[in-house]
C-alpha cells in the first residue's frame, strides 16, 4: 500500500484550507496552542502501514475522500436527539457535527458539577483550563491530535471540585447530521481531588453516509479522584472516526473505563493512560465489526510511579470481512516497583474472512513488579458449544448465545443500567445468526 | 433400586470408538433399567469418560461399532440437544464457564426449551424463579447464583451442585454424572448426593462414572461395573465397590485375564 506524502500534503492541506475563520480569543495562550498545532500539522503527513503505529490499518481511503468543516449548522429537533437520551444522566452536553447545540443540551447546575461548553468555561475559569487544555493529549507528533487541537474551538467542558461525588452520570454526546463533513470534537475532564463522576463520551449518527470524525479527549483525575468513562463508538457505517485520548491519574486515584466501537467504516482509538503512585486504572474494551469495517485500538499505560495497578481486558468480535486491530502497550518505568499489570486481548473470529491483528506488549524498567499479559484469537470453543447442546439448546442458539457472552462480558462493566442494557441489545442482535 | 420387569432405558451392544485414531472403547457392553443406579468404576484411561461423553454426543469421538439404543431409539440417530430433550443428561466433570450469561437466563432458556420439545408449557420469568429458588433448596443453593454468570468463580463444589441443579429441571429419564465426586468437600459430596438421592426414583436411571468409592458411601449403587482397556471386564453389587477401594483395580484385571485363558 503505497501513499506518496504529496498526497498526504494535498489532504491535509485542503482541510486546513477549509480551516473556518477562528476568531482570535482574547487568551493569548490559547492562540498560541492553536498556531503551534497549526504549525505541526504543516510538518506532520498522514500515517500510512510504513508507519509503525500504523501498519495493520490502512487509512489511504481518506486521500481519495474530501470532507469539509461544517458550513451550515443543522436546527436538530430535540426530538431527534432525544433518541439518544440516557435517563440517567444528569447533565447532557450536544454537539451536532461539532457545534455544539445549547437547546439540546441540559445542565444541572445543582449537583456541583460543571458542565459547560468551552466559552462558558473560559469565561468562568480561563486559568484551569489554561494549564490543562491540550497538555495532556500529545499534538506534536500526532497528525489528527494535531488538526483537533488547529481547529479547536469548541469543546466539553466537565469539571468536578474537589470532593464532590456525584452518581448521575455526564453525557456527553456528538450526533453527526450531515455528510461529507469533518468534525473535532473535543472533551476535558478534570477530577478535583476525592471526586467521583462518570462520564460518557458518545458518538453516533442520524445519516449513513461518509463523514470524518477526529476528536481529543484529555481527562485529568486529582489525588484520590475516582473517573469512570464510558466511550461509546456507534458512528455511521461509512464514516471514519479517529481520536485521541490522553488520561492522566494523580496519586491514589482511580481511572475505569469501558469503551465500546460498533460504528464506522474505519475507526481509530489511541489512549494513553499515566498513573501516579497507587494509582489504578481498569482499562476495558470490546470492538464489534463485521462487513467491511476496521477497528483499531491502540493502548499505552504508562506506569512512571510505583504502586499501581493497571487491568486491561479487550475483546473484539470480528464477522463478515472485518479487520480488527489491538495494539496495547504496557510501559513500566524505572522505579516504577511494585507495579501490578494485568492485560488480555481475546479475540473471537466468526467468519473465514475475518482478520484480527493483535500485539500486546510489555515494556520493563523495575524489577520489582507483577505483569501479565496474554492474547487468545479463535473461534467459538467446541467443549462449550457441546455443553449448551447437552442441555438442550440447538446448536445456533448455543453459538448465538457464546458470541453474545463473549461481548457481554465487558458491556457488564458499564455502570449506567440503561446503557448497559441498550448496548447488550445492540450486541444481541448483532450476534444473533438466524437458525 | 431394581424392580422387576422394569422398562430397559439404555442398551449397550458391543460399543467400539476412537478419538483422533485411538481406539478408547473397545467393545462395551451394559443394560440400564429404569429405578437403577449403575456405577461405572476403573482407572484412568480406562474409557469412562469418553462412553459418557458419547452417550451425550461429543462430536470429537467417532463411533467405530456396536449400538447404543435409548428408550428404543437409536441414540446416534440424535443431535446432542435431541437426546437432552429425549432425557438423556450429563452431568459434566468440568462444567464449563460462561461468563456474560446469567445464570437464571441460562437455566430458563435451557428448561424452557426443553419443556417446549416435551409438549409442555414454558414458564415465565416470574414463575420461573419460584420453580427454581424451589429446586435450588434441594442443593442448599443461595439464590445469589442466579444472579452470577453461569459457573463463572464458582468454586468446584458449586459448579456440581450447579451441575445437579440443572438435573432437577431438565429431569431426565437417563443421568450421567461424570466423576461427579472430583473436587467435591465432605460437605459437598454430601449436599450433592443428598440432591441426586431425592432424583433418583422408579422412572428414571442414573449412571454414574466415578474413580473412587467415596461417592458410593452417599449414592448406593445397584450395580457396580469394572471398566478397562474399553470394556467392562466386571460386574457386581455395590460390594463390589468397597473391594475395589481395598484391593485397587489390578486383580479384577488378572482375574479376568485368567477366566478367558481358562475358557481358551
Amino acid at each position: 500500500m503505497s501513499t506518496s506524502d504529496t498526497v498526504n500534503a494535498g489532504y491535509l492541506e485542503s482541510l486546513l484550507a477549509g480551516r473556518p475563520h477562528v476568531p482570535a480569543s482574547p487568551l493569548a495562550w490559547l492562540n498560541t496552542l492553536r498556531s503551534e498545532a497549526v504549525d505541526r500539522v504543516g510538518v506532520l503527513t498522514v500515517p500510512t502501514q510504513r508507519d509503525e503505529e500504523w501498519r495493520f490499518t490502512d487509512i489511504s481511503q481518506l486521500n481519495r475522500m474530501s470532507f469539509h468543516p461544517v458550513r451550515t449548522t443543522v436546527d436538530l429537533q430535540a426530538e431527534e436527539a432525544g433518541r439518544f437520551r440516557i435517563e440517567e444522566a444528569a447533565s447532557r452536553l450536544v454537539f451536532v457535527d461539532g457545534v455544539y447545540a445549547p437547546h439540546l443540551s441540559m445542565i444541572d447546575a445543582d449537583n456541583g458539577v460543571s458542565v459547560v461548553n468551552l466559552e462558558a468555561g473560559l469565561a468562568a475559569n480561563a486559568e484551569a483550563l489554561e494549564s490543562c487544555l491540550g497538555r495532556y493529549a500529545e499534538f506534536r507528533n500526532e497528525v489528527f491530535s494535531a488538526l483537533n487541537t488547529a481547529f479547536l474551538q469548541d469543546a466539553a467542558l466537565v469539571v468536578v471540585p474537589q470532593d464532590v461525588s456525584v452518581s448521575a452520570p455526564v453525557h456527553l454526546l456528538f450526533i453527526a447530521t450531515q455528510k461529507d463533513v469533518a468534525s473535532y470534537p473535543r472533551c476535558l475532564l478534570l477530577a478535583g481531588s476525592g471526586s467521583v463522576v462518570t462520564v460518557i463520551e458518545d458518538y453516533v449518527s442520524l445519516q449513513e453516509d461518509a463523514y470524518f470524525t477526529n476528536a481529543v479527549t484529555e481527562i485529568v483525575l486529582a489525588e484520590n479522584a475516582r473517573v469512570n468513562h464510558i466511550r461509546v463508538q456507534r458512528e455511521g457505517m461509512k464514516a471514519v472516526h479517529i481520536a485521541n485520548g490522553a488520561v492522566s491519574l494523580a496519586r491514589a486515584s482511580n481511572y475505569q473505563s469501558v469503551s465500546v466501537a460498533f460504528g464506522a467504516r474505519i475507526s481509530r482509538y489511541n489512549l494513553n493512560v499515566r498513573l501516579a503512585e497507587e494509582a489504578e486504572c481498569a482499562v476495558d474494551g470490546l470492538a464489534l465489526i463485521a462487513g467491511r469495517q476496521l477497528a483499531d485500538t491502540h493502548t499505552c499505560i504508562d506506569h512512571a510511579k510505583p504502586h499501581a495497578m493497571s487491568h486491561q481486558l479487550h475483546k473484539c468480535i470480528v464477522g463478515g470481512g472485518a479487520h480488527a486491530v489491538f495494539n496495547g502497550k504496557i510501559m513500566v518505568r524505572q522505579g516504577a516497583q511494585r507495579t501490578d499489570s494485568r492485560q488480555s486481548s481475546r479475540n473471537l473470529l466468526l467468519t473465514n474472512k475475518a482478520h484480527v491483528d493483535t500485539k500486546p506488549q510489555l515494556e520493563i524498567f523495575a524489577d520489582d513488579v507483577k505483569c501479565t499479559h496474554g492474547a487468545t484469537i479463535g473461534q467459538l470453543d467446541s467443549e462449550e458449544v457441546f455443553y449448551l447442546q447437552s442441555r438442550g439448546l440447538s446448536e445456533t442458539v448455543a453459538r448465538n448465545m457464546l458470541t453474545y457472552a463473549f461481548g457481554a462480558e465487558i458491556i457488564e462493566r458499564i455502570p449506567v443500567p440503561s446503557l448497559k442494557s441498550l448496548l447488550e441489545q445492540t450486541v444481541l442482535d448483532q450476534t444473533t445468526v438466524q437458525p | 433400586m431394581i424392580y422387576p420387569d422394569s422398562k430397559i432405558v439404555l442398551e449397550v451392544r458391543g460399543l467400539c470408538a476412537s478419538v483422533n485414531g485411538t481406539e478408547i472403547l473397545k467393545g462395551l457392553d451394559l443394560t440400564v433399567r429404569r429405578g437403577e443406579v449403575h456405577a461405572i468404576m476403573g482407572p484412568n484411561g480406562s474409557g469412562k469418560s469418553t462412553f459418557s461423553k458419547i452417550l451425550a454426543g461429543h462430536s470429537a469421538y467417532e463411533v467405530t461399532g456396536g449400538t447404543v439404543m435409548f428408550e428404543g431409539q437409536n441414540l446416534f440417530d440424535m443431535e446432542p440437544e435431541e437426546r437432552a430433550r429425549a432425557g438423556v443428561f450429563l452431568a459434566f466433570q468440568y462444567p464449563i464457564e460462561i461468563p456474560g450469561v446469567i445464570n437464571s437466563q441460562f437455566l430458563r432458556l435451557t428448561y424452557n426449551t426443553v419443556q417446549t420439545h416435551r409438549g409442555k408449557e414454558e414458564l415465565d420469568p416470574l414463575e420461573f424463579d419460584d420453580y427454581v429458588r424451589e429446586k435450588m433448596k434441594l442443593l442448599e443453593m443461595s439464590p445469589d447464583f442466579l444472579e452470577r454468570s453461569v459457573n463463572e468463580g464458582f468454586s468446584g463444589g458449586e459448579k456440581k451442585r450447579n451441575e445437579i441443579l440443572q438435573m432437577a429441571m431438565l429431569d431426565p429419564r437417563l443421568a450421567i454424572l461424570d466423576e461427579t465426586d472430583s473436587g467435591l468437600d465432605i460437605d459437598a459430596l454430601r449436599i450433592v448426593a443428598n440432591g441426586v438421592n431425592q432424583l433418583a426414583g422408579k422412572d428414571n436411571a442414573i449412571v454414574m462414572v466415578t474413580h473412587y468409592q467415596r461417592l458410593l458411601n452417599y449414592i448406593v449403587p445397584d450395580y457396580v461395573h469394572v471398566m478397562e482397556a474399553g470394556r467392562i471386564i466386571k460386574t457386581g453389587g455395590k460390594e463390589l465397590a468397597l473391594e475395589l477401594e481395598a484391593r485397587g483395580y489390578d486383580w479384577v484385571g488378572a482375574e479376568c485375564k485368567a477366566a478367558s485363558e481358562a475358557a481358551a
